[in-house]
């Protein structure tokens, strides 16, 4: 039986969120991202495969015979944000033993495992082709929008390979082309490069709706807090001339230019004996090395560390007290701090810019599944003594991928594409 | 318990007929075969050939179970050739010229063999009836004869229409009747019936075809058989002749189109479009200024030669002309004109997994009556009802083929989910799992269910116990073995050599590493017979993608082992739309895997049916 996840509350902001893991690898899943998985309930700290921390959740384990479903269970109670939601999601889906569950799956299996009664089974029919019909009517919406005409042409040119492969295959002895590699690789990785630009604009897509996140980093009493006061233009973090003031990260949402952002003001960055602080100092770089990009404000060109990224900005503080030269600002002053703003909200843009047109999580994880089917196949055909059925079967798998996305590709598809090119009957 | 006269009545003597017959006879019930003619029993009416891509693998299916295709078609076989042998194993499919006259001869002589079968000379005209249920069949002379089942196989002969050219008349094959009667008693049913239409090219005297200025096309120099059990070809091995259509026979037919029954407007009926009759090719595929035709012998003492590519419905005088515009045939006598054949088929929506009708029982239906072309999927539905009509007059419970263990099971379910909407024919790209359902290892598949449900006789059982006890055994030997992939990238294997060790088994997974590398390693495997060899590598080859496909597998199991009873009222499930409801009650699935491949099915409804089973199961305590 296969492992499967979902979000089981409803989508959107929300004070909690449960994603529910259900099958015979739940526990071992939800280990990758807590280490542990309690026996029965504790918070846990859920980690990306990078160590990155994504939440502190509450896990529930259920175990077999106990749980809704029948099955191992283990619920993940996360903080109720999208961007969290969606990271957790993306962290499972990327596991290749893992599948997000379908309309109504972990109920059919509650069914199947005697979990439900008839009268529970019909009560739930509602809720299902509720699910069923919002999932057909944001595939619709798929298909009438802009990404409809990209996953049609996506479509069309993966039954198009698939049935250059297969009448190599089912035709053998039929007048068709005998090498169709050319052809096969040339669409192949067309999709494949159209796939990872979109694959890579739905992180993007995500920040657009849930926010960027900007980190203020640099040394202590540098004027982080004094200048995130200034962009904010109300006092949220208390500052003052005692370095280390900040001791956690201080969130400030802002709009700019229309497009939402979280500053984060950060712990100043210096070696601490404080345990307190060494813990705040931790968090401020692990959150601020996430955000979108990072303004260093820095005294001088020598504080600037060997991670600067490549979209982040180098601000020269204190402009009233040091002069200036480039891009330096007072926050005493209000110097400078139109021209930062401008230059914040033109690299967003720039970002925004990179959006491709599939919005879903469920599309990326779609994607990126067909992307690594795809690499198989390019890889296969290539060989000189390829074997045809297994670059099909690679291509199958991938097409099977993202149904979701360009609809079912159907045998009859296929066929009606080889039909319509060769002509065939001996 | 009224006595009948037979358990199994079949109908038609053609390849579903024929082999519907022979399987109900080996599960060891008294059956019998009625037919027009003795003589006409395993005729080939159509292209002298058995196998081919998918077909292929439907005719090893046949004979893992101990059918009889596959031996005859052994027995008659005159040039055989191994497609995609430079493919995978998953999609090489046997293919066989044949010697159509040893074919009958062979088919009727297996047929002799049989003391549980009796063959009838007759027409059946009609179907007697008890209660609603099928009990036997009348003969022309009005005759009748009971059983407890009768297995329908008649061909095109259901309101068959002949038409060549202009010029049209009811027959079913060339020189036969249509079977009126016979299509009036399944009106009687309230069947869903449909049109198709099939051809056949002009005969060729052979004698006539100047042959040394055509190119030849050999058999395989290492043939490979149909049967499990044949060693080697047994009749006189043929080269088939190419040829090509050119631009001038292009213009004979265009300037006759109009005299051609098809585009003439004479029929109605639904043609294949991978067998288009010259005709259409040429209309459809303009640009083409030349179609290949191969020149096939249809026997060795045969002279007649079926030009394989011009299927035709045009007028006998065009058939001249186009064929003598053609490069070597330009002094060839035509034998028997091409002709198009109109026919009635049954929906198969309408059938059951076993192929017996479900508003008609005791009534099975096998072969292009379903919708159906070739001979081996003909043969492979008739051995699907032969099997099921023995069993279930044995009490037996019903043999189902599934879509995960054989082309058998993709077929029936196809044709019982989805209907036809031209004539179906079997293709490897229509197995999900291809690469496990091979034609190499149909007898892996097959032949212990075969033995369990009583259709495999000893002496094959026999030959496949020992193959599986050396199959095991070398497996076993080959999974102790280990081997560093240094040493496997060192013998020039594509290989990061810094890998693991790995078991000889696993290393036979890489498609170019073979049994010869392991002898190059000084690994003891003399004692492994090289038809075994063979069959380990091929079973290797696949098993990263075999193992990747079994959750996909895993699930379609326990779909189809979710049984929906036939009785099921689904006007009494509650939350079923109307729409959903109505399908599944024309479709009447048997398990929710079948119920699911319905189109427009939700997860909602699958749900509630399942509810639905529970309580019904809980009600009657099973």
């Amino acid at each position: 039986m296969d492992t499967i996840f979902a979000l089981a509350t409803a989508q959107g902001r929300a004070g909690v969120a449960v994603v529910r893991v259900s099958g015979p690898l739940a526990v071992p899943a939800v280990g990758i991202l807590c280490g542990d998985v309690p026996q029965t309930r504790g918070v846990r700290a859920l980690r990306d495969p990078a160590g990155e921390l994504l939440d502190e959740a509450l896990v529930l384990q259920f175990v077999d015979g106990k749980s809704f479903t029948g099955e191992s269970v283990v619920e993940l109670q996360l903080h109720g944000s999208p961007a969290v939601v969606n990271a957790v999601l993306r962290c499972l889906g990327d596991m290749p033993e893992l599948r997000q569950a379908e309309a109504g799956e972990f109920t059919r299996r509650a069914l199947e495992n005697g979990r439900l009664n008839l009268a529970e089974v019909e009560g739930l029919a509602d809720l299902i082709d509720a699910e069923t019909e919002s999932q057909r009517k944001q595939a619709v919406r798929v298909f009438s929008g802009a990404l409809g005409v990209l996953a049609d042409s996506w479509r069309t040119r993966l039954i198009r390979a698939a049935a250059l492969l297969e009448a190599t295959i089912d035709f053998a002895d039929e007048e068709v082309p005998v090498d169709v590699s050319p052809e096969v690789n040339d669409l192949l990785g067309q999709v494949r490069a159209e796939m990872m630009r979109e694959a890579e604009g739905v992180r993007v897509a995500e920040r657009v709706r849930d926010g960027f996140e900007v980190a203020i980093i640099g040394a202590p009493n540098v004027g982080k807090s004094t200048l995130l006061n200034r962009l904010a233009g109300r006092d949220v973090a208390i500052t003052s001339e005692v370095a280390g003031t900040t001791r956690d990260v201080i969130e400030v949402q802002m709009d700019l230019d229309g497009l939402p952002v979280t500053l984060l003001d950060t712990a100043g960055v210096r070696d601490t004996d404080d345990i307190v602080e060494g813990l705040g100092v931790a968090r401020a770089k692990e959150r601020a090395e996430r955000a979108d990009f990072r303004i260093h404000l820095v005294m001088d060109s020598s504080e600037i560390g060997s991670d600067l990224g490549v979209d982040d900005l180098v601000v020269q503080a204190k402009s009233d007290l040091y002069g200036s030269g480039g891009l330096a600002i007072s926050g005493k002053t209000g110097d400078g701090i139109d021209a930062l703003i401008e230059r914040v909200s033109a690299r967003l843009q720039e970002k925004v810019g990179q959006i491709g047109i599939a919005m879903r999580e469920r599309h990326r994880v779609a994607m990126v599944r067909a992307i690594g089917y795809l690499d198989d196949a390019a890889v296969a055909v290539q060989l000189p003594d390829a074997m045809t059925d297994l670059v099909a079967e690679d291509l199958r798998s991938a097409i099977r991928a993202v149904d979701s996305i360009v609809g079912r590709v159907d045998v009859e598809h296929v066929l009606d594409e080889i039909f319509s090119s060769f002509c065939i009957g001996k | 318990m009224k006595h009948n006269d037979y358990d199994v009545i079949v109908i038609g003597g053609g390849h579903a007929g024929a082999e519907a017959a022979h399987a109900a006879a080996r599960m060891g019930v008294r059956t019998a075969l009625v037919t027009l003619t003795k003589a006409s029993i395993g005729v080939m009416s159509c292209n002298p050939a058995i196998g081919g891509l998918g077909k292929g693998h439907l005719v090893r299916e046949i004979d893992a179970l101990d059918g009889v295709m596959g031996r005859v078609a052994d027995k008659a076989g005159i040039q055989f050739r191994l497609l995609n042998r430079k493919k995978g194993p998953a999609v090489q499919g046997p293919r066989a010229q044949s010697d159509r006259q040893i074919y009958r001869k062979e088919m009727q002589a297996e047929l002799d063999l049989l003391k549980n079968l009796t063959i009838l000379e007759g027409e059946a005209t009609d179907l007697m009836m008890s209660g609603g249920r099928v009990t036997g069949i009348q003969m022309r002379e009005g005759t009748t004869i009971s059983a407890q089942s009768v297995i329908l196989t008649t061909g095109t002969f259901l309101r068959g229409v002949i038409h060549i050219g202009d010029i049209s008349r009811p027959g079913g094959r060339m020189g036969d009747d249509p079977s009126v009667k016979m299509a009036e008693r399944l009106d009687s049913f309230g069947l869903p019936l449909g049109r198709l239409k099939t051809g056949t090219p002009p005969r060729l005297d052979g004698r006539t075809i100047a042959w040394d200025k055509l190119e030849a096309q050999p058999s395989d120099p290492e043939p490979v058989l149909f049967s499990f059990l044949s060693k080697g070809p047994f009749a006189p091995q043929i080269d088939c002749g190419i040829t090509h259509t050119n631009e001038a026979t292009h213009d004979i037919i265009r300037q006759n189109l109009g005299r051609s029954a098809m585009y003439g407007g004479k029929i109605d009926g639904v043609g294949p479009r991978y067998c288009p009759s010259i005709e259409d090719k040429i209309v459809r595929f303009a640009d083409k200024t030349s179609h290949q035709i191969f020149l096939e012998p249809e026997g060795v003492n045969d002279h007649t030669v079926y030009p394989n590519g011009i299927s035709t419905s045009l007028p006998e005088d065009v058939q001249k002309a186009y064929v003598n515009s053609i490069y070597g045939l330009e002094n060839t006598v035509i034998l028997q004109p091409g002709y198009a054949i109109e026919y009635d088929y049954v929906d198969p929506r309408a059938l059951r997994a076993t192929l017996e009708l479900r508003d008609v029982p005791g009534l099975f239906l096998a072969g292009q009556i379903n919708g159906t072309t070739g001979y081996e999927e003909a043969a492979a539905q008739g051995m699907v009802a032969g099997l099921n009509a023995a069993a279930q007059a044995k009490g037996q419970e019903p043999i189902i083929f599934s879509r995960r263990e054989s082309y058998i099971g993709v077929m029936v379910d196809d044709l019982i989910t989805r209907g036809v909407s031209e004539p179906y024919r079997m293709f490897t790209s229509r197995a999900e799992f291809r690469l496990s359902l091979r034609a190499d290892n149909a007898d892996q598949r097959l032949t212990e269910r075969g033995h369990a449900v009583g259709c495999v006789g000893e002496n094959r059982w026999a030959h496949f116990s020992k193959k599986m006890q050396q199959l095991t055994k070398a497996k076993a030997v080959l999974a102790d073995m280990t081997i560093s992939s240094r040493e496997i990238a060192g013998l020039g294997v594509k290989l990061n050599a810094d890998g693991p060790r790995r078991s000889a088994l696993d290393a036979l997974a890489l498609s170019d590493f073979t049994f010869e590398h392991l002898g190059r390693l000084q690994l003891d495997i003399d004692n492994i017979s090289n038809d075994i060899q063979d069959q380990v590598k091929k079973d290797a080859l696949y098993a990263h993608y075999i193992a990747r496909q079994e959750r996909d597998i895993a699930a379609m199991e326990r779909d189809e082992n979710h049984i929906i009873p036939d009785d099921t009222d689904y006007t009494q499930i509650k939350g079923l739309s109307n729409e959903i409801a109505a399908k599944l009650i024309a479709t009447r699935p048997t398990t929710i895997a079948h119920a699911g491949r319905i189109e427009g099915m939700t997860p909602a409804a699958l749900m509630l049916i399942i509810g639905a089973t529970k309580k019904q199961q809980q009600a009657t305590g099973t």
